[in-house]
């Protein structure tokens, strides 16, 4: 059941698409670590924390294809999602840090010291430990996902509703963090890590090894994504995105089939959340912002949705341009971003991917026709012949 | 003359004073309606005499004011919504053809087909040589055989009616409600449908709501007219065209 459910996510381009990601797993470190820094082939640190970055931003981009690609249902919100599973990730790395910290206090981090806490919240209790940390970068954004989502989608809660209340959701998570005495930090956010499962945060080989994972948890997140969406329950999301009714209609639990996706959708940008937060080294309450949800949606948006691959394709164009911009002319990057989502949205409402996939079919459809066409003359010259013999 | 209780034990839909208004306009004015197993029946009226109401009323979309209205003569239909309604084995066609038009003639019919509808169990589905089986045979009914490939957006209009129909076949229903099959079909489709639906009444009840007078006779079922919310005439065609209430209500019009 499981080996078939799996199997059945394994078509062409899922399958080059994986292969490429794992060959950039190990490649890329090995390219950084490898190699002399005057090899041609050397790839600088800074340029691999660069594209692990890249491939963190690829994973949040699928998460919200899930939804809005495959069910349609348009989050504004999936920052929100990806910055609790960075702040789960962070939380671990600040109890790493023990008293090594400014104020040298075992318990707790400095902030903590700072606003004169005696002693750790309780919600702080346990993320000492690498496997609890890593469980709640799934269940925090997983469980918010799954309250929210059990009001929306019972109330039937749709469309641009819907899209509205996920960024008042991610806007209100913003204004809470930004609070000291909510305990994570308030504006400066966690940061200042030191070691990660003993081993240092800003070490050549945890980079690699941090890199070589983002990698890997994007390819194994895009077969499950694409096991979904191969499998029955893919069809009924994508009848869910295009007829609603019917499918309610069909005997279907519209809003239990959401809610599902939505929960596997936010539980894979909390991982991408908790990829990012070592590799930047910080996670702050701006990771909340509602500028930042929407740029995900431009991302997806011109990769293609509902193509599982645009969007990784998507988000590491986009982001690649964003780099080049901020460092050449900083002041135009926001222009050159609206620009691009306007022209996407013009001149190619399929995105990227979903436009060349259109192209494919279309010529597939037209040799089709051309061969059925061939195949009706060779047919039909005999039957003419009769006639002309019953003549 | 049939007391309630009698007609009830074989009932397999009866409804008994529906009311429901919207923004205080009485849509549905205590409307009583028994449907009985194995039979087809036609709805006609004019426009907003409640016609497509009263088949939210049924599949759960909207709920009465009140009234009952009983399923098979022990399930209350006003305590369940669409899913439920839809699982108990009733089904419904739209006005306007509602299919999933990305996905194939197939697919369509794959998603409508009665298996559980959960979502681990609709994530792990595989299809089975029974299933495949009963699409094929699904395809045959409807006429669609060759063109099950087909993504359902490609369809004429017709064949998109006939894809619905075949979708609701595919749930099992033991009632199917039909929301003007032939509009916009050609006088051949529309010939086609009367003989298709006729088909299907023979395993299980049929509703079919219609504007097309030449169709319902076509059909050669009893009719019931509503107007205004309620019944005002319930018999055979003939009968029913020339009540005096009808005509001026509806086809005198």
């Amino acid at each position: 059941m499981i080996t078939g459910f799996i199997l059945r996510a394994l078509e062409g381009k899922i399958v080059v698409a994986v292969g490429i990601l794992l060959a950039v797993a190990i490649l890329v470190p090995a390219l950084n670590l490898l190699t002399a820094p005057d090899s041609a082939l050397h790839i600088p640190t800074y340029v691999m924390a660069l594209m692990g970055k890249y491939l963190c931003y690829a994973l949040l981009a699928l998460a919200l294809d899930l939804v809005w690609g495959y069910c349609g249902i348009l989050s504004l919100g999936h920052g929100a999602f990806f910055a609790l599973g960075g702040y789960a990730m962070g939380m671990y790395l600040m109890r790493q840090i023990g008293s090594r910290g400014v104020y040298g206090n075992p318990d707790l981090p400095d902030f903590m010291v700072f606003l004169n806490w005696k002693e750790l919240p309780w919600f702080w209790y346990g993320f000492d430990m690498f496997p609890f940390a890593m469980a709640m970068v799934l269940i925090v954004p997983g469980l918010l996902a799954f309250v929210f989502g059990w009001f929306a989608f019972r109330s039937r809660v749709n469309g641009v509703y819907l899209s509205i209340i996920t960024q008042a959701m991610t806007y209100a998570l913003m204004l809470a963090f930004f609070r000291n005495d909510m305990g994570f930090g308030g504006n400066n956010g966690l940061t200042d890590f030191k070691d990660i499962l003993g081993f240092q945060v800003q070490a050549g080989g945890t980079r690699a090894v941090l890199f070589a994972m983002s990698a890997i948890m994007l390819a194994l997140c895009l077969i499950v994504a694409s096991a979904i969406t191969c499998s029955k329950f893919g069809k009924v999301l994508v009848g869910v995105r295009d007829a609603e009714s019917r499918v309610r209609f069909l005997g279907f639990r519209v809003e239990n089939i959401k809610l599902f996706t939505f929960v596997v959708s936010a539980m894979f940008a909390g991982i991408a959340g908790a990829l990012f937060v070592p590799q930047v080294g910080i996670i702050n309450p701006g990771e909340f912002a509602p500028a930042n949800s929407i740029e995900v949606v431009v991302w997806t948006a011109v990769g293609g949705r509902g193509t599982l691959i645009g969007p990784i394709i998507g988000a590491i164009l986009v982001n690649a341009g964003k780099s080049y911009f901020t460092g050449a002319f900083p002041e135009f990057w926001l222009f050159a971003l609206g620009g691009l989502f306007i022209a996407v949205t013009l001149f190619l409402p399929k995105g990227i991917v979903g436009t060349i996939q259109h192209g494919w079919n279309a010529r597939k459809a037209l040799k089709a026709a051309a061969a059925a066409e061939k195949g009706r003359d060779a047919g039909a010259a005999p039957t003419a012949q009769q006639a002309q013999a019953a003549e | 003359m049939n007391t309630i209780s009698e007609t009830r034990t074989k009932s397999l839909l009866y409804l008994e004073d529906v009311s429901v208004s919207f923004d205080g306009f009485k849509a549905i004015n205590s409307l009583s309606l028994v449907v009985e197993p194995g039979e087809l029946r036609a709805i006609i009226g004019p426009n907003g005499a409640g016609k497509t109401t009263m088949m939210d009323i049924i599949t759960g979309k909207t709920r009465p004011d009140t009234g009952k209205v009983i399923f098979e003569d022990t399930i209350d239909l006003t305590k369940k919504d669409e899913a439920d309604i839809a699982q108990l084995g009733i089904g419904r066609k739209f006005q306007k053809p509602t299919v999933f038009e990305s996905h194939t003639v197939w697919d369509n019919l794959e998603l409508a087909l009665n298996r559980s509808r959960g979502v681990f169990a609709t994530l792990f589905y595989t299809l089975t040589a029974e299933d495949k089986a009963r699409i094929e045979e699904i395809l045959v009914t409807i006429r669609m055989t060759h063109r099950k490939n087909e993504y359902a957006a490609n369809l004429s209009h017709g064949q998109k009616q006939w894809l619905e129909i075949g979708m609701l076949l595919a749930q099992e229903p033991k009632l199917l409600l039909v929301d003007e099959p032939v509009a916009g079909m050609t006088d051949a489709e529309t010939a086609e449908t009367a003989v298709l639906l006729r088909e299907i009444a023979k395993t299980r009840s049929v509703v079919v709501v219609e504007h097309d007078m030449g169709f319902i006779r076509d059909l050669g079922v009893k009719v019931t007219c509503l107007a205004e919310g309620s019944v005002l005439a319930e018999g055979s065609i003939d009968f029913v065209s020339n009540d005096p209430k009808v005509i001026e209500n509806y086809l005198g019009r």
